[in-house]
């Protein structure tokens, strides 16, 4: 009797398999945009023309409506490439990577969006673009942290080794960033506490809550579609590469 | 733990014999403290109380800068390929290197801090709160400034890269550093900066050699052992 060691096709392996992944998730993507943009058009309607001043804010509060769906991706993404960073350690599954390398931009990117909206939003309230206050302290260094990211995927010549080098230092920066958190918010806040998920419900008014879902789904579902989007670019321009490796060896068949 | 010892020894011998390269971080060191005074003026009073920022900035651009030699050298004369061969695990080897790091790199700086104390017109307390702080800060910025040098050795040009890769990674140590210096928020907050501090250290001590081993291992193979 023999045993059968051949590895057993459910769709997880054959979601392994980069044309496979592309295959079977490209009929997703123009849902996906059409759902991101109708989430747009009514989160931006909702954002503009039906929710009201704040009595202290005035119109500047409608920077929320971007400034917390993207403070909100800035960490999501992380926790993204993390998941996908176990996913190449203790898997090696081949699209954790592509999965991985696509979202470092997409992070740095809503990192930078929130700091940005952050500190335009600040000007007229706090009365100062930038104050080292323990929150937007944290979101710096969790920039320079995806840039950094971003820089040694950039380094290596080799994909799959780089892969495995940054999925370490993604997952030893995931336990770093709750110590930075921390150590930061030990060192100086002034943010206001949490507002929308507290013990006794959310302290906002619905008329504010509303726009601000809509755009927080609008946001999240533009960062999967990008992601995809992402991936699919991925998987090309590493067949991109093998063909040219090919070529240049003069085997190309 | 033979074999523990003599990559201590070893590696100590060679950072001492030729080069000088403990004295060229020694001098950068004292340097970086002795040009910002030109930098925000000969005003004591602003001196003195920029001081224990001032050496600890110096400290950590110093030891950032030392990175690039802990593995590079053996990389490329082929000893890193023997490690991996070797009885000891490399986690063990890379805390042995640690240790070596923090001796050549750290204690010379902290050696040296007088000198800068002096010059920019530091008190006697703070200077050995300064003294206790880098004393327990250094070990997790050599175990940290370890894992990024084993995160970019199998990069031809990765010199810059781990110092980028590791500064924002450190900015607990330094938080906590001057925290035990200039205690924030009344009295009570400094012993608790001095615990953060030194649990930071240990922690980077007892995880960040698993860590770059892992990451050394995995650089150097085509195919994960």
């Amino acid at each position: 009797m023999s045993i059968d060691t051949t590895p057993k096709m459910n769709w997880w392996n054959r979601l392994a398999h980069p044309g496979q992944f592309v295959q079977w998730t490209r009929p997703l993507i123009w849902p996906l945009v059409a759902l991101t943009a109708l989430l747009f058009a009514a989160g931006l309607y909702f954002a503009f023309f039906n929710s009201p001043a704040d009595y202290q804010m005035g119109d500047t509060v409608r920077i929320m409506y971007v400034h917390v769906p993207t403070a909100w991706l800035s960490q999501f993404v992380y926790g993204t490439m993390a998941v996908s960073a176990l996913g190449t350690l203790v898997w090696r599954h081949p699209m954790a990577d592509v999965s991985m390398k696509a979202a470092a931009p997409l992070g740095a990117a809503f990192t930078a969006m929130a700091l940005f909206t952050g500190s335009l939003w600040g000007r007229p309230t706090w009365g100062t673009f930038w104050e080292w206050d323990g929150r937007m302290t944290s979101t710096l260094i969790l920039l320079f942290i995806y840039l950094g990211i971003v820089a040694l995927w950039r380094a290596f010549d080799d994909q799959l080794k780089a892969a495995r080098i940054v999925a370490i230092f993604t997952l030893v920066g995931a336990v770093n960033v709750p110590i930075i958190k921390f150590s930061v918010d030990w060192w100086s806040t002034l943010h206001q506490p949490a507002s929308v998920f507290t013990a006794d419900g959310p302290r906002m008014p619905g008329s504010i809550l509303t726009p601000l879902f809509v755009m927080f789904f609008a946001f999240t579902f533009l960062f999967i579609t990008l992601q995809l989007v992402a991936m699919h670019t991925e998987v090309k321009r590493r067949r991109v590469m093998t063909l040219e490796r090919k070529a240049a060896r003069g085997d190309a068949s | 733990m033979t074999g523990f010892l003599s990559v201590i020894r070893r590696d100590l011998r060679l950072a001492f014999a030729g080069g000088g390269d403990v004295l060229t971080l020694l001098l950068f060191f004292i340097i970086v403290g002795a040009i910002v005074p030109f930098a925000v003026g000969p005003d004591q009073e602003l001196l003195s109380r920029i001081a224990p920022g001032v050496v600890w900035i110096a400290a950590f651009l110093s030891m950032l800068l030392g990175l690039d030699r802990l593995f590079r050298p053996d990389l490329e004369d082929g000893t890193l390929a023997l490690y991996r061969l070797a009885d000891l695990p490399l986690s063990a080897v890379i805390a042995a290197k640690v240790i070596v790091q923090w001796l050549t790199s750290a204690l010379p700086l902290i050696v040296a801090s007088p000198f800068l104390a002096v010059i920019l017109t530091m008190d006697l307390d703070t200077f050995w709160r300064t003294v206790l702080s880098l004393l327990l800060g250094t070990p997790a910025l050599a175990a940290f400034g370890a894992f990024g040098a084993a995160v970019t050795v199998a990069i031809r040009r990765g010199g810059l890269l781990a110092p980028i890769l590791i500064a924002p990674l450190c900015v607990p140590i330094l938080i906590f550093g001057i925290g035990v210096i200039a205690p924030l928020g009344g009295p009570g907050q400094g012993t608790a900066a001095m615990l953060f501090l030194a649990a930071l250290s240990l922690m980077a001590l007892a995880l960040t050699p698993f860590a770059a081993a892992l990451a050394i291992a995995w650089g150097r193979s085509r195919a994960p052992p």
